[in-house]
């Protein structure tokens, strides 16, 4: 077994092992925490499939980003209402659907793998990944581009609007 | 890089003919450089703030006190190790790690010199940048988990603060992109060869009418001064450790070797945005001298003369500056830095496209 082979375990087990976490964890704040761990396994792998730049931008918007809201909000809800937060228990009845589902999903998975033709690198994996992105982000694809940063510039927007101080109606 | 050049790494494996040693010889040499740079940064911090008040500072320790901050470290690992009984443990034992793990990650993708460098990515200034947003949750974890009222605010003030300063950072950072064409820092190392008009300070390389542009560089250099000096939680952004208000802040619960931890992380952090500046506006391990003192071995040099002078600035300002209220500290950001750095980022495109 090859370094590459035993870091991409080690990552496989990380992301599997802090997703059980997150799920069957009763503190809700130790299952805010373990999506770290989730989150940077994934970028990890990211990594391993040449993947660079999509890492990089995993942890710089899931976790700086997405996390720190997530575990703000657990945090100041947990502190205002003065109870921690507790996960509830599982039922039969979602045990029993989320077993079957599970069940069926493993199923299709394994017919899946065995009858699917892969596709095999056919070639060397790009050294610079940043500037091709860039250049294709710019010219193939650019009304997506320009969709999605309106999108958000009206998002910001509106989170602007709802947070300003509001005139005193009175 | 366009050259093959030999590195270091191709170097030692060579040497010893094994991948192996190479790799891990390159990714601890950081780490010994970190350890004995944070040793003579305590101490330049007790000595300068000694200087500015006016104070001898430690004298006992060894010739004018040079060997303080190894029995600070000491002192510091033979503590007992308290966790607080209302804590959340497992939580509050791993959150120092984690912020040592962030700042550490920074130095993976540092050039020491054109022939150093652990892991020359094209997406270094990127990478950087990741692994800052990674230790905001390092201190979140850590204010949390004591159980503190201070802790807990301490670290939101601190994420507010690291969020918000992130923008100007960013945009200033995203120009320099823009001037290099490169996120690779050996490349935008490279670009600025030559004398130290090349730097990105003064426009970088360029014929006469650079000159137009250079109050600009000069700007995002100052923007991201004050950035760093927020990301790194010193004075006069040190608000989420205010003594006068909140006690010790995120890591008031702290000990012994965890606080240590905190301590060692937070100074790391501040080597990584020293490191960042030299590079980014001072031409990193370039001689500012043409090929005078130029070199592989030079580049060191240059390289960490260059990155101690702004951990300098950042220990100078801390005890010449007095410490920003919350509100300042957030308009700051959002209403001078952020457009200011909005206009510099518009006038070097403008410059990157006409010249």
């Amino acid at each position: 077994m090859d370094l590459i082979t035993i870091i991409f375990y080690f990552f496989a087990v990380l992301i599997v092992a802090s997703a059980a976490v997150v799920v069957f964890s009763k503190n809700i704040m130790y299952s805010a925490f373990a999506l770290l761990f989730t989150f940077f396994g994934v970028a990890a792998i990211y990594v391993l499939l040449n993947a660079d730049f999509l890492a990089l931008t995993q942890i710089m918007i899931y976790i700086g980003g997405i996390l720190v809201l997530i575990i703000f909000g657990v945090m100041l809800t947990t502190r205002i209402t003065g109870v921690d937060i507790k996960s509830g228990l599982m039922g039969k009845m979602q045990i029993g659907i989320t077993g079957a589902a599970l069940a069926i999903l493993t199923i299709t998975m394994g017919v899946m793998y065995s009858n699917v033709k892969w596709f095999t690198r056919d070639s060397e994996p790009l050294k610079d990944t940043i500037s091709p992105i860039g250049r294709m982000l710019l010219t193939d694809y650019l009304l997506a581009f320009e969709a999605a940063s309106v999108l958000l510039l009206i998002a910001i927007i509106g989170a602007a609007m709802i947070a300003r101080r509001k005139k005193n109606i009175n | 890089m366009e050259h093959q050049i030999l590195t270091f790494y191709d170097w030692v494996a060579k040497l010893s003919s094994s991948e192996l040693v190479a790799l891990i010889l390159i990714v601890t040499l950081p780490l010994v450089f970190l350890i004995v740079y944070a040793l003579v940064a305590i101490l330049g911090e007790l000595k300068i703030s000694a200087f500015i008040q006016e104070r001898l500072g430690p004298m006992r320790t060894g010739p004018w006190g040079i060997i303080q901050p190894v029995a600070e470290v000491v002192k510091l690992l033979q503590k007992e190790d308290i966790t607080p009984d209302a804590a959340n443990k497992p939580l509050f034992n791993m959150a120092p790690f984690l912020m040592f793990t962030a700042a550490y990650a920074g130095f993976a993708v540092i050039p020491f010199s054109s022939h150093f460098v652990p892991a020359g990515i094209n997406l270094g200034l990127f990478y950087i940048f990741a692994m800052g947003s990674l230790a905001v949750i390092g201190l979140v974890m850590g204010g949390w988990a004591s159980n503190n009222k201070y802790s807990l605010l301490g670290a939101l003030r601190s994420v507010a603060q690291i969020v918000s300063y992130e923008i100007p950072a960013a945009i200033v950072i995203l120009s320099i992109v823009v001037l290099a064409s490169s996120m690779n820092l050996q490349v935008i190392n490279a670009n600025q060869g030559g004398w130290f008009w090349n730097w990105y300070v003064f426009g970088g390389p360029g014929s006469i009418w650079k000159l137009l542009v250079i109050p600009f560089t000069f700007g995002m250099f100052l923007l991201y001064l004050i950035a760093s000096l927020a990301e790194t939680n010193r004075t006069p952004f040190d608000i989420p450790e205010g003594e006068s208000e909140i006690v010790a802040g995120y890591h008031t619960e702290y000990s012994g070797m965890k606080f240590a931890m905190f301590f060692f992380a937070e100074y790391a952090n501040m080597f990584v945005v020293a490191a960042l500046l030299s590079i980014l506006f001072f031409g990193g391990w370039n001689s500012p001298f043409g090929d005078f003192m130029n070199g592989p071995i030079w580049g060191v040099f240059w390289f960490i003369s260059k990155s101690f002078f702004f951990v300098f600035v950042q220990i100078w300002l801390r005890w010449t500056l007095p410490r920003l209220r919350v509100d300042q500290l957030m308009g700051v950001s959002w209403k001078v830095m952020t457009p200011v750095a909005f206009l510099c980022f518009f006038a070097v495109g403008l410059w990157a496209m006409l010249k």
